[in-house]
Formats: structure tokens, sequence, C-alpha cells
């Protein structure tokens, strides 16, 4: 297998292989289809269990189309979603939607914002009890008891069941979404942006809740993310997105120290650091993010590329794995020397 | 800060409150600070702590039911002559001269700052236009030039554009176009780069340093974004609930925080030069609401070093502690 993460022994709990989602593009009386946005271009990864993996990217680059995907929120175009389901194999894509309800169990979501993923006519008892309800756990009481689990599981108090999202903060209702989530004692997490909303206090809370949340009860994360610094703090391993495409995956560490791919060395240098010492030579990207609808030939990032040669304008490059666990797409990558992030000593 | 040049604007004691039907809240109360000339000063808050208020404040655009209750706020003119902003009416002639004039603004939403029905060349037009005597054409081609000034390609068709057929990067530029059409020598930065991508964002920070080089005008950037506020600030303003809790240069806040909510800020961001999956230092709670403030130091149910009897009851006053260094905290007499 070349496109995912090979030599552990841990064992898989997400394939994603080829994974497309197009959006047609329709115009004229007759809504012709005149074109696709690829938002999802052939995308492939694996989540093994218990681990985190960041999708990261700007704006645009499809990672959040990704894990709509994946969770079947949006059917893809094409490809594989392989979930392993008690030892079973079964592929989210295509799966009948009959069946579809019960592998939900398996997989939840957490949201990016708590002001507008709540219902405000919902206390947190019918909130954090949906899933419950909606799958057939137990009886009213049952569901009770397991709401009082969760609340306490995230750090809220029982007490405060009976009220509305309206009486907590941001943190608080980010907790509530959290606990929604996790009520159904799901396998795989898919957090989306889920403390991008929040204060830079609070997300330091929201961060170490998750990682003990992970921890103790060997949850599966996907986390999905633009920020490079909380994705450092939280995840394993890191794959890059940038126009539908994955062009680089690897260990953390790795990727943040060595990157291989020039869009991630370019991010990475992007990143203000909050050390004034530091202020550095960034390197400024020129130009912008490629159109999904229109996308350049060849590699997608060859236009603001300052080191493409003749063959990334014409020829697209492959995932391919160029050191232990560590893939990239570029065709001048085992060449380039490119800078990453120095770790400090503090 | 230098004692030998006066600063350009002097904010004291500044205290901006909403009267609603539940109550009053103080937003701001009673901030201090000083813009140098050709500086940038960064202000940093979490949200409610008053930094954007206390920009409206400035420019005299505080939305009712709020209003300036006390303070002043000092702006030294071109001619060296000094003005307090909060006496003049906020719609009259000499504020709204100030107002994109001598004070730009470019503000956090660029979607939404811009009118969807009017070219970008209007509305660039129309603030050149209002600040100085000059034909339409001469008003167009001040225009073009702007765009140009900022980066924007082809500014001769961009200009003839509406604000959504812009990308956010290209849009953010056009807003800073239209705030240095008049030429500012304070520019005030809400939040600029807070809806952008970071390589976007370090295209605009860019841009903003490199427009401060040639124009030497004053920033004061209002960020939550601590590595924005490090790569970018001269000096620094810490707030929280709507007072200054420390000040200095930003190598100083950096390296030796004194306040203990400046220090608990800085330990509990995640950094890209840190060690991944280590367990953040947190601050306990959650930021009061502004209904009900706690007593005394607004930070003190949340402050590990909180002084019983003290901290509770009393307010700390912001004082000296050293070369361009303040702070308001019982702990540094």
């Amino acid at each position: 297998m070349t496109n995912g993460y090979a030599g552990s022994d841990k064992s898989v709990l997400l394939d994603v292989k080829g994974l497309k989602k197009y959006f047609p593009i329709r115009r004229g009386l007759l809504q012709k289809t005149v074109g696709h946005v690829k938002a999802v271009d052939d995308v492939s990864f694996v989540v093994n269990r218990g681990e985190t993996l960041s999708l990261v990217g700007e704006s645009g680059c499809g990672k959040t189309t990704t894990a709509r995907c994946i969770l079947r929120a949006i059917t893809p175009t094409a490809g594989q979603v392989l979930l392993s389901d008690n030892g079973e194999v079964v592929d989210v894509a295509t799966i009948p939607k009959n069946r579809l309800r019960s592998l939900r169990r398996q997989m939840q979501m957490i949201f990016q914002d708590p002001f507008s993923s709540l219902n405000p006519r919902m206390t947190l008892l019918d909130i954090v009890g949906e899933p419950l309800l909606v799958h057939g756990v137990g009886d009213a009481q049952e569901r009770t008891d397991r709401v009082v689990e969760m609340l306490r599981l995230v750090g809220l108090r029982p007490e405060y069941m009976r009220r509305y999202p309206h009486a907590f903060s941001g943190g608080q209702r980010q907790r509530i979404g959290i606990a929604r989530a996790l009520a159904l004692n799901p396998r795989l997490v898919v957090a989306d942006e889920p403390v991008s909303a929040l204060d830079v206090s609070v997300q330091a809370q929201i961060l170490n809740l998750l990682l003990e949340l992970q921890e103790r009860l060997g949850l599966t994360y996907l986390f999905v993310a633009h920020d490079l610094s909380v994705v450092k703090h939280i995840s394993e391993r890191v794959a890059v997105m940038y126009v539908g495409r994955i062009v680089e995956t690897a260990p953390t560490e790795e990727l943040f120290a060595c990157p291989k791919h020039p869009y991630t060395e370019a991010l990475l240098s992007a990143v203000p650091k909050p050390d004034p010492r530091l202020r550095s030579e960034r390197i400024v990207l020129q130009g912008e993010v490629a159109d999904p609808a229109n996308t350049p030939p060849g590699c997608h990032f060859h236009p603001r590329c300052k080191y493409a040669h003749a063959v990334c304008r014409e020829k697209s490059p492959v995932l391919e794995e160029i050191a232990p666990n560590h893939f990239v797409s570029c065709h001048r990558a085992t060449e380039l020397s490119l800078s990453g992030v120095a770790r400090s000593t503090a | 800060m230098p004692n030998d040049t006066k600063p350009l604007l002097s904010v004291r004691n500044l205290k901006t409150s909403f009267f609603q039907d539940e109550g009053t809240t103080k937003a701001v109360d009673g901030a201090s600070f000083d813009v140098a000339p050709g500086k940038t000063l960064g202000i940093v808050g979490e949200s409610g702590c008053g930094k954007s208020v206390t920009a409206q404040s400035i420019l005299r655009i505080v939305d009712r039911p709020g209003r300036i209750v006390a303070g002043e706020i000092v702006l030294t003119r071109a001619d060296g002559s000094q003005t307090d902003l909060v006496k003049l009416t906020p719609n009259g002639r000499e504020m709204r001269s100030i107002r994109g004039g001598e004070i730009g603004l470019v503000f956090q939403e660029p979607m939404t700052s811009f009118s969807p029905v009017h070219t970008i060349g209007a509305q660039l037009i129309e603030a050149v236009l209002l600040h100085n005597a000059v034909s339409k054409k001469e008003a167009r081609w001040r225009g073009v030039e702007a765009l140009r000034s900022v980066g924007i390609p082809q500014p001769e068709r961009r200009v003839d554009e509406y604000s959504f057929e812009l990308s956010g990067g290209l849009r953010q530029r056009a807003m800073i176009a239209v705030a240095l059409s008049c030429d500012p020598r304070l520019l005030i930065a809400d939040e600029p780069t807070t809806a952008l991508d970071v390589t976007t964002q370090a295209q605009i920070l860019d841009l903003l340093r490199k427009l401060q080089q040639e124009r030497g005008m004053a920033i004061m950037l209002i960020t939550h974004n601590l590595g924005v506020v490090a790569e970018m600030a001269d000096d620094v303003v810490v707030m929280y609930l709507g007072r200054v809790v420390e000040q200095g240069n930003v190598d100083d806040i950096f390296h030796d925080p004194k306040h203990p909510y400046t220090k608990a800020l800085l330990q509990s961001i995640p950094s890209i030069d840190s060690v991944p999956r280590l367990k953040l230092a947190t601050i306990s709670g959650s930021i009061p609401h502004p209904f009900n403030r706690p007593t005394g130091c607004p930070f003190h149910p949340r402050c590990a070093s909180s002084i019983a009897g003290r901290c509770d009851t009393e307010v700390p006053e912001l004082q000296a502690v050293g070369e361009g260094r303040k702070v308001s905290c019982f702990l540094y007499p």
C-alpha cells in the first residue's frame, strides 16, 4: 500500500481510498452542467485506532468536505471509506441507507461553532440525550443516568442538565457538544475546527479535555483545523491538503521539523510565532489559492511555488513514501531541503 | 516609550459604558495608554475585554446605547496642537475630518464592511472627496494609486469591481487602501487578519509593515492573536474586562510578563515550536459576563496568586514598574 501508514502494529480503523467529491456547476435555463468544483480530488489516508490524525489546510482546500464524506453527511462522488466495525470492514461511502444509522453510532462529530450547533430550545438533558433517543438506547431513566455521566465526564455539573444552552459560556457549550458526540460511545470522533471559535484561555481547556478523553476512552480523532499550533499540539500525524489533494502526510514532529513539500514549508513559515525574538524573514506566498473549479495543470501548487520546474507544470505528482510514514506529493521532494520550525529548548 | 516625543494619541482613564434595560455594561472601565508616532501599539485581550470598544471610542463611533462616560483621548495634530476627541461632537465637522482623515480604520470583516451595491472605486473615491478638495478625476486617480500601493494587481480594472468579486485577501487590501487613501497618521486595525488564512495573513501583515515604513504612520493593532502581536508590535497593552492590566515593550511583555493574567495567557497558547501533546496550562474558569463584574481586581476569581481580603475588595491602579512598564496588580507595589 502506498497511500497510507504502514509498519505499525496498531490496527487500522479508517481507511480512505481515492475519495472524490465533485460539485457540479450548473448554468443556464436547462441547468446544464458546465463544470465541476473538485472539492476533494483523489484523497487517500488511513487512521489507526487510538491515534489523532489532523487534516490541515486553508479555507477551500477540501478538508471539511473530506470529513463530511467520511461521515457520509454528503455522499462522495467516488472512492471508498472503509471503517472497521467489530472486525468487519464496511464501506461507509456505499453502504445502503438503512444500515447507515447503526454505523453512525461508531462515528460522531464535534462542530466548530458552539453557538449555532446547539438548539436553543432544548435543555442539556435533551441535547446530550438525543443521540441515545435516536438510537433507542435504554429507557428514560437510563438515558438520564447516561447524560449525568457524560456531563461529569466533560467537566460540567449534572445539576445544570435542565438548563438551556444560552446560560453557558462558549467553552462550556463546546463541552456540551463533546458530551453529545461521546454519548453513544463512538470509536471515531471527527472534530471540525473544535476550538477555533473559542478564546485563547478557553481553547487550552478544551484541548486538554480532548486529549484526556482520548486517553480515558481510547478514542480515535480525525481533527480538521487550520491553526497549525493547535494541530501540532493535538495530533500524532498530520495530513496537509491543498486544493482538494493531500500534498504531505507525516508524523507530527517530523512534518513540523522537516517538511518535504514547499506548500507545507510556506504554511509553517506563515504562522506568527508568539515570541518577538523570533521575528524572521517569512516566506510570503504570492498570489492566491487555485480555484478548485479551474485547477492549474500539473501540480496544483506550481503557480505559487518558488521551486517549480517545467515538469511541475505538466505532470501531476503522486503521493510517495520518501521516509518511513512520510508521504509527499512533489516532483522535487527528495532534492529540496526545506526548513521547518525549530523546536525551542524551553 | 521615550519621553522626548509627544505621543500621537494619549488615552487617559477612558470609560465607555452601555446603558441597557438589563443594566449597565462597563465595556471600557478606566483604560489609559499612549500611541507613539510611527510605532505599532498592539492591544491584546480576549473577547469582552473592551479592545474594540476602545477603538470605537477613539473614533467616536460607539453605538447606542453606549457612550463615553469619562476620560480623555488627546490627539496631537499635524501642526502640534492637541485636541481632546472626547470633547468633540461625534458627527461634528472636526470629528468627521479626523475620522477617516487623520485616523484611518481597518475592520475585521472585509466581507461586510464594504457596501455590496457600490464598486470598490466608488467607495474609495467617496473617502478621498470627503477629506480632500480635489476633482472627481483626481480622486479616481488617487483611488487607483491607493489600490496599487496595497499590491492589488490591475488596479485600473479592479477599481470598477464590486467587493464580492474580490477574494478575502484582496478585499482586505482594498479595505486598507480606503483607510490609507487620505494619508492617516494613525491607522487603527481591528483584528485585520482574523478572518483570513495564515498565508494571506502573512501577506497582509507584510503589507502593513511595508506601508508603515514608507509613510511613517502609527498603527494601533487590535487582536486576540498573540503571535500577530509578537510579530508586529513595538509596544503592547494587555486588556482584561475593560481595564489595562499590563503594558510595556513587546520583548518585556513576552519574555518577562508581570501580571498573572499575561503570564497565564502566554502559557495557555499552544505554540508551533513546542512539544506536542503536552498538557497546556489553563486559566481556570471563564471570562465573567460584563453584567456581573467581580468586585476588586477583575481578574481575581481566576487568578492563582490572588490575595484574599485585598484583590477582591480593592481595584489595583496601573502603576509604573520600571522603564516604560506598567502593571495593575497588587503583587507589584
